[in-house]
């Protein structure tokens, strides 16, 4: 148990996606003007990295790997070159399902995510969580783990620039700087900050 | 058209610079901006896979139902980054494994998206080329120049040679440990966003 907490944590505060690796940077700064659609984008990755982490993961272990495809009685051909176009296309389709689901079901909360929601098929911070699962080789429980962590790390980070950012509405930095500058040094200054967790570590 | 070839290759590059002015793209930017090499490559890749991505959708763009248009696309900028990964796997391995997965999101980098979308499927396949190629080459002007300051300043070196002698080497250059991390990345694009709003105030946002 602690080997997938200990997942969770470096994950989420580490190697947050936004602050260490620079994922999601475009989705990050575009919509962190206002906490409350800040929360909204935040929860709409979370659920999306826990759903489509675990299922690329699934794709890759029985059908792309080398010799993955066995059970069918090919066990010769290695389909890892395919990777990147399944992957987004599972993303893709993990989307649009559940903007289906949740318009069905959930018309409140789809009110509310749903204009994220298409935009978050190119969001690298989703597709990059997959990625780092098929370069670390994880396995189906430690990737809902990481698929967990990942997405939570970036909610944790939006959430925490949006409020910057709602208190640097009343500053007053040089031209040049207002926007999009200031911006990238508050990031700077948090993912300064998120360092400080560096030695995090369970067990 | 009233804008010439040379406007379309060289206006991305400074003026309406993809990563400063859209902020497009950054999302693969800054990661790979601690070596002078890895962001080299990381420019020669985007800005190959831009320029073809811009020149296919705009050589098919009249056969795509507007309806699936986004999964095309999706479709055409993957196989390219698929074709550039398998390219450097199989002749420069040790780049390939430096850049990890960040050739993989060159799919997702928005700079590739906004410019099949924006322009290739309204455009002529040459003039769509050049564009892809001059907003390749803008984000790899700002991608080098990230690099140039962290690698001269973070190791002492461009390129990997020593530049400036470092004191573990019995040199007298005291290496910034701060431009090897992420942050200072988040800083240097700050500073030439600001640089490049202060030549050109029309870049400037209101508060």
């Amino acid at each position: 148990m602690g080997h997938y907490l200990n997942i969770i944590l470096t994950s989420l505060f580490i190697e947050n996606l936004p602050l260490s690796f620079f994922l999601g940077m475009c989705t990050f700064l575009a919509i962190s003007k206002k906490v409350k659609t800040a929360t909204g984008l935040g929860i709409a990755v979370v659920t999306l990295t826990v759903i489509t982490v675990p299922i690329n993961n699934l794709i890759l272990n029985h059908l792309l790997k080398a010799g993955a495809l066995g059970w069918a009685g090919q066990a010769d051909i290695d389909l890892l070159f395919l990777g990147f176009l399944i992957y987004i296309g599972v993303i893709a389709a993990v989307v649009q399902i559940m903007e289906m689901v949740m318009d069905r079901f959930m018309p409140g909360l789809y009110n509310t995510l749903g204009i994220f929601l298409p935009l978050l098929t190119v969001n690298c911070a989703i597709f990059g969580a997959t990625l780092f699962m098929v370069e670390r080789d994880y396995t189906f429980a430690e990737s809902v783990a990481y698929g967990i962590g990942s997405g939570g790390g970036f909610l944790l980070a939006v959430v925490a620039l949006a409020g910057i950012r709602e208190k640097l509405e009343y500053a007053d930095p040089p031209a040049g700087l207002r926007g999009l500058g200031l911006t990238f040094i508050t990031t700077g200054l948090m993912a300064m900050a998120f360092m400080g967790l560096g030695g995090l570590k369970l067990g | 058209m009233a804008e010439t070839k040379r406007d379309l290759l060289l206006r991305p590059i400074l003026n309406r610079n993809p990563i400063a002015l859209l902020v497009l793209g950054i999302c693969s930017a800054l990661a790979v901006t601690g070596k002078m090499s890895t962001a080299f490559v990381m420019s020669i890749c985007v800005t190959v896979v831009v320029a073809f991505s811009s020149l296919t959708i705009s050589l098919v763009r009249h056969h795509i139902p507007n309806s699936v248009r986004i999964g095309i696309q999706i479709t055409v900028i993957a196989t390219m980054v698929i074709m550039v990964d398998q390219i450097l796997k199989a002749f420069y391995y040790d780049l390939s494994k430096q850049l990890s997965i960040y050739v993989g999101l060159i799919i997702t980098n928005c700079i590739v998206m906004g410019r099949a979308e924006g322009f290739a499927m309204n455009n002529t396949p040459k003039a769509s080329f050049i564009d892809g190629l001059g907003n390749g080459l803008g984000y790899g002007f700002i991608l080098m120049a990230v690099a140039f300051f962290r690698e001269l300043l973070g190791s002492g070196s461009l390129f990997g040679f020593e530049i400036l002698k470092l004191t573990s080497n019995g040199g007298w250059y005291v290496r910034n440990g701060l431009l090897l991390l992420p942050a200072s990345a988040f800083f240097l694009i700050a500073l030439i966003i600001w640089l490049l709003r202060t030549l050109d105030p029309d870049q400037q946002e209101n508060n």
